[in-house]
């Protein structure tokens, strides 16, 4: 049976799920409990697990980072909310000098099995400190991995995964697409990690493209079929582990390749994959890789200059027109 | 400038606890072991210097003689199920936990046999089996992994306390006053132990820290205590009484050590007369010698005669010296290990974060 859920709802059933499978498996963050975290993804759980296993904590980013890894290591399963994907900067210590390491370190003998869950995407009006999609800084440091859901679908399978895997894995949530509804099954599954999705497939041009950007790659791989080009479009769902496989048969397939991420576009994601393509697929090529990212400036406030700042599916759609025309870009 | 936690003024320490408390650990053979292990933790730094003045040993590392009292005398409260954090100066929790010479020298020395697989070093030693959840090399990093840890044994109905081992240095980590809250709301098995040794790095305690360090604590509401971290039947005494409140649900608690690095902060730091004087240097090494002082006052309880303590460390250096002997022949770790231990379950990190190798579950 399958029906449609909004994203908030996916994060919530797959948590719920596995804190009735596994009694090791506890929340913490700023307003959990009761508050169900100022987007309601975690509402009702305190009712259902109690506030010993859904803990409210002071605003101690650090701390309660740090003492997530602390009780991983002896035995339980912590899940940290970190309100805004922004606050990555305040927990760098805890998450990629401690969590990221401690396995490594100890030869072994240590694990972190840690679940942070937080987010990412512009276009709320939010401003530069509550708008930032900052998962490559993560997805930089060995020992850590990265999932990217694109979707209620994606969100649930990969949180599950997420809760049980023996690592470190920071989730990020598009904060946009939270009451975004997806056919989601009532029965249980889990998602891969490393395991692309292609949604589309296409003969003229890969849309690689992350969470909050799948639909945006979405809706220009339609508007160019209206053009007559076949793009396919290819959600990595985890940057790490990264398929890269499918992304490079992909685009020895069509020729041409657009990489686009909410990260700023400067030392990202998209560098990366681009990178990756232009490495293993480099005599498949008609057209150089490009890469569409968020600007490289400070996110604005101002909606007139906000929406500047994230790609558009009108702009990869252009992008892509170029590159199957075979105009050069930037012959400067 | 008021620095009133500065090393020797002792005046703001609450609680201080008086002397040697003799009724600590009920007999001699807790006695014995307690000082078996002080001479244990100086004759490994003996070795460890001597590894890095010979050229043998990789990179730096931290002495923790003059100090040994403190993790033997709070290591001896503990079960192997109780946890520690340690830190950058950590040989001495590391033995005092229940750690082995052999294995020990291996990882200071990057071999395949050491207790990380020579992938962690001096100063990241984990010793899972003895509860010994690893130094760490960033100053007051491991605050909020031992309250974790804590909070883990209260979330799981378990019994077992974590002490968190920190220098006086670390008290100006912000993570400390986030975790101290934290630990103080929930109530948790927790005991925080600052090995006030006066100096971090090259500067001293009370340039560094304003007010009093236990009145920090008592800010939380934490019960705070100031002991002589060269006694180690007095650290033993309210140690152990700590533990097992702690163990009840009266936690955390908060332990102010006064104690002294007699080398210098690290391997490499041979000329300290810029910033602290031989004359201090000597006063701790003659009058207030952790194990010094414990042999003689085993003596005079007539528990060993000075032949016998003599003997015990003859052994012990014999003991040291044969598992440097050993470290130094032990094999390194094969190239294919780099990528290993990355990630639990994953064999080889490169192929896998490639997406060309399955995790286990993934
Ligand atoms: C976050 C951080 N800052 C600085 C350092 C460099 N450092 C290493 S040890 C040390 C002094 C620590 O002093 P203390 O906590 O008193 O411990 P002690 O060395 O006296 O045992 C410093 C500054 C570090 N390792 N981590
Ligand atoms: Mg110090």
């Amino acid at each position: 049976m399958t029906r449609e859920i909004t994203l908030s709802k996916a994060v919530n059933e797959a948590i719920a799920e596995e804190m009735r499978r596994d009694p090791a498996v506890f929340l913490m963050g700023e307003d959990v409990a009761e508050a169900g975290t100022p987007f309601k993804v975690l509402a009702g759980l305190v009712d259902e697990f109690g506030p010993d296993r859904v803990i409210d904590t002071p605003i101690s980013e650090p701390g309660f980072v740090g003492m997530a890894v602390g009780a991983a290591m002896t035995g339980s399963r912590p899940i940290v909310d970190l309100m805004f994907g922004d606050f990555l900067y305040l927990v760098m210590d805890q998450l990629c000098n401690q969590a990221a390491k401690t396995h490594y370190m100890s030869g072994g003998k240590l694990t972190v099995p840690m679940v942070l869950r937080t987010n990412l995407g512009a276009t709320r009006r939010s401003a530069a400190q509550h708008s930032q999609s900052l998962h490559a800084l993560v997805a930089h440091i060995p020992g850590l991995k990265v999932a990217m859901p694109s979707s209620a679908y994606e969100a649930k399978g990969l949180m599950k995964t997420a809760i049980r895997d023996e690592n470190p894995v920071v989730i990020f949530e598009d904060k946009l697409m939270y009451q975004d509804k997806a056919p989601v099954p009532e029965e249980e599954y889990l998602i891969p990690f490393g395991a692309a999705n292609v949604l589309r497939e296409g003969r003229d041009i890969t849309l690689v493209a992350t969470s909050s950007m799948v639909q945006v790659a979405q809706k220009a791989a339609e508007a160019l079929q209206a053009d007559g080009i076949s793009a396919e479009v290819i959600d990595p769902r985890t940057l790490v582990p990264l398929d890269e496989a499918t992304i490079v048969e992909s685009v020895r397939k069509t020729s041409r390749a657009i990489v686009i991420d909410e990260g700023h576009r400067n030392f990202g994601v998209t560098g990366e994959i681009a990178s990756r393509i232009a490495e293993k697929a480099f005599y498949h090529l008609d057209y150089p890789v490009q890469r569409m990212g968020a600007m490289d400036v400070p996110v604005p406030f101002s909606p007139a200059l906000e929406d500047l700042t994230v790609p558009t599916p009108e702009a990869v759609a252009e992008a892509a027109r170029r590159a199957v025309r075979g105009e050069v870009a930037d012959a400067a | 400038m008021a620095a009133q936690a500065a090393k020797k003024t002792g005046g703001s320490r609450s609680r201080k606890t008086q002397g040697a408390a003799k009724a600590a650990k009920a007999n001699t053979e807790d006695y014995l072991r307690m000082y078996r292990q002080m001479v244990k933790i100086r004759a490994f730094e003996d070795q460890a210097n001597q590894l890095y003045l010979s050229a043998k040993m990789p990179g730096l590392t931290h002495m923790y003689s003059g100090q040994e009292a403190v993790a033997v005398g709070i290591c001896e409260a503990l079960t192997d199920e109780d946890r520690i954090t340690s830190t950058h100066r950590g040989h001495g929790h590391c033995v005092a936990k229940g750690a082995e010479f052999r294995q020990m020298f291996c990882e200071l020395l990057g071999r395949e046999e050491g207790y990380c697989r020579g992938k962690g070093g001096s100063m990241h030693i984990a010793d899972q089996a003895h509860g010994n959840l690893g130094a760490n090399a960033i100053v007051g990093g491991s605050m909020g992994i031992a309250t974790g840890a804590a909070l883990s044994a209260k979330l799981q109905g378990r019994d077992f306390v974590t002490v968190c081992f920190f220098g006086d240095g670390a008290t100006a980590q912000g993570l400390w006053y986030e975790v101290m809250n934290m630990a103080a709301l929930w109530k948790l098995p927790v005991i925080y132990a600052c090995e006030n040794n006066g100096y971090s790095e090259y500067t001293k305690t009370e340039e560094i820290a304003a007010g009093s360090l236990t009145a920090r604590a008592e800010a939380f509401g934490i019960e705070a205590h100031g002991v002589d971290g060269q006694d180690v039947l007095a650290v033993n005494e309210l140690a152990q009484r700590l533990v097992e409140r702690a163990r009840h649900g009266e936690g955390p608690f908060f332990v102010e050590l006064d104690t002294y690095r007699y080398h210098g902060h690290h391997v490499g730091d041979i000329n300290r007369d810029y910033y602290r004087s031989k004359d201090e240097e000597a006063e701790w090494k003659e009058r207030r010698d952790p194990i010094v002082n414990f042999g003689k006052w085993l003596e005079a309880e007539g528990i060993l005669s000075a032949d016998d303590l003599v003997a015990i460390g003859d052994e012990i250096r014999a003991e040291a010296e044969s598992a440097v002997a050993y470290a130094l022949n032990a094999g390194y770790p094969e190239a294919g290990e780099v990528d290993m231990h990355v990630f639990a379950g994953v064999d080889h990190a490169l192929p896998y974060i490639d997406g060309y190798a399955k995790g286990a579950g993934a």
